[in-house]
């Protein structure tokens, strides 16, 4: 069979070759001032935060920080779209400078990638509809919950919950509320501003708030070891914190201040 | 940027991975089962059946390799319930796999139902053989030998298709490899562990068909 080995060892120094090359740049903020461009992850999926609006262009509370970054560091801001399940893999392989995009800071990210200070506010809940009893998380047996794999909501759901409770985790934020808005699911697990989108959009369903996950204000996340540009990125939030833009930002897009935001 | 491998962070989920190939293979199997069944039916159909029937299967058979096969799957899962068919995840990919390989298996096996020598069938007819005789027996079996190469591709498609499954929270082998790489970033690992196994699979199942096809099909 050596005519069916030698594709799959060529396949294999491929492999190994695709690992070996990994370039190794200098620090990343030379190279956005270098380039004149900082590539920011932002997402797409997740209104109010970042969506796309009728015209197609992503706006929101994430793609408005991400301009903020871009003209106080004097370079162009180059918005890269991303999910919840793969921005911090494209931060890890440099397909971007910056994520910002409703990240929540947790001790198994703080391994893997570094966080500057928060830049806005952010919880994550339980949802269900009206009719269907929910006081404690111990009432989630037995039900079925839809959750976006890998998002913050994810991990928390995964540490509060019994036995029995049936999670069903899905690609994205619109494909989760799509299977709880079909009915799929009787439970959904997500941000409060996903859902106060989705209940806007879907008051048939009848959704109410039933149960709080956690409070997680949003941090920028940088690539691990690039001090400089988080240094950097951290002047910039103070500032604006300072001089109210955040502030103002939060109240535009979630209809209250920042407030008191951890450092 | 310098790649450090840890393998081990990964592997350290293989019950995850495990489960993950065990539904990988099951929804293969499933699928494969009744795809072949219903691409032997519908053949039959397009070949020889009714004027009607030859209408209503090639509408379908042009409906399902026109279209993609996620859109398929998110038609069945997101799609139905508004019809009032809610379906499991597991039961909507296996529908979605059953319907997307039953349609290719109709075209492949019908041209080796049409690669059958006219005086074949002929000298079934003057044997006396009834028309379901000739089929099973005379045109079927040397149909399927010809067409089996093309037909074990089309079946490792289909479960190297599977792998979109997991978009609708099915928990097979990239839903395992994704939900690993989300709870420990390791990326690349994951999906290097995911494409060998996927690798593996597909091998063993091209050897298992090939060696299924000439005992329990078309005879040697």
């Amino acid at each position: 069979m050596t005519f069916a080995r030698r594709p799959l060892a060529l396949g294999l120094v491929t492999l190994a070759a695709f690992a070996a090359c990994g370039v190794h740049a200098q620090s990343a903020l030379d190279d956005v001032m270098k380039a004149k461009t900082i590539r920011i992850a932002i997402p797409t999926d997740y209104p109010p935060y970042g969506f796309v609006g009728t015209d197609l262009q992503p706006q929101g509370l994430d793609i408005d920080t991400a301009r903020l970054i871009a003209a106080k560091l004097g370079v162009k801001a180059e918005l890269v779209p991303v999910t919840s399940a793969n921005r911090i893999p494209y931060l890890q392989t440099r397909k971007a400078d910056l994520v910002i995009s409703t990240l929540g800071k947790n001790p198994e990210r703080e391994k893997v990638i570094d966080f500057t200070y928060s830049y806005s506010p952010f919880f994550q809940a339980v949802f269900a509809s009206k009719g269907l009893p929910i006081k404690s998380f111990a009432d989630l047996a037995g039900k079925s919950v839809a959750v976006t794999r890998g998002a913050m909501e994810d991990q928390e759901l995964s540490k509060v919950i019994p036995a029995g409770v049936d999670v069903k985790r899905f690609e994205d934020n619109n494909a989760t509320i799509a299977a709880f808005v079909a009915g799929q699911t009787q439970v959904i697990a997500t941000s409060a501003s996903v859902a106060g989108n989705m209940m806007a959009k879907n008051p048939q369903v009848g959704a109410e708030y039933k149960l709080l996950l956690k409070d997680s204000p949003n941090f920028i996340g940088v690539a691990k070891g690039e001090d400089a540009l988080r240094g950097k990125v951290n002047e910039i939030l103070a500032d604006a914190k300072k001089s109210g833009e955040l502030d103002k930002m939060s109240q535009k897009w979630l209809g209250r201040p920042a407030g008191d935001l951890p450092q | 940027m310098r790649i450090q491998f840890d393998f081990g962070a990964v592997l350290t989920e293989w019950p995850l991975l495990l489960h993950g190939i065990c539904w990988t293979i099951g929804l293969t199997a499933v699928a494969t089962v009744i795809g072949l069944a219903l691409g032997i039916a519908f053949a039959w159909a397009r070949a020889s059946g009714p004027t009607w029937l030859r209408w209503v299967v090639g509408t379908y058979v042009e409906l399902v390799r026109n279209t993609p096969f996620i859109v398929q799957l998110f038609f069945i899962f997101f799609g139905l319930p508004a019809a009032g068919v809610k379906l499991s995840p597991e039961t909507a990919s296996v529908i979605a796999m059953v319907v997307n390989l039953s349609a290719y298996a109709t075209e492949i096996i019908r041209a080796g139902i049409a690669a059958t020598p006219r005086g074949q069938i002929e000298a079934a007819q003057s044997l006396a053989l009834g028309r379901v005789q000739i089929f099973t027996r005379v045109v079927l079996p040397p149909a399927l030998a010809k067409v089996w190469p093309a037909m074990t591709g089309q079946i490792i498609i289909v479960m190297l298709g599977s792998a979109v499954c997991g978009q609708i929270s099915t928990p097979e082998l990239s839903y395992a490899a994704n939900l690993i790489q989300s709870r420990n970033f390791r990326a690349f690992e994951s999906y290097i562990i995911a494409t060998l196994l996927y690798l593996a699979l597909a091998i063993a199942l091209r050897r298992l068909l090939q060696w299924v096809g000439p005992r329990l099909l078309f005879g040697r």
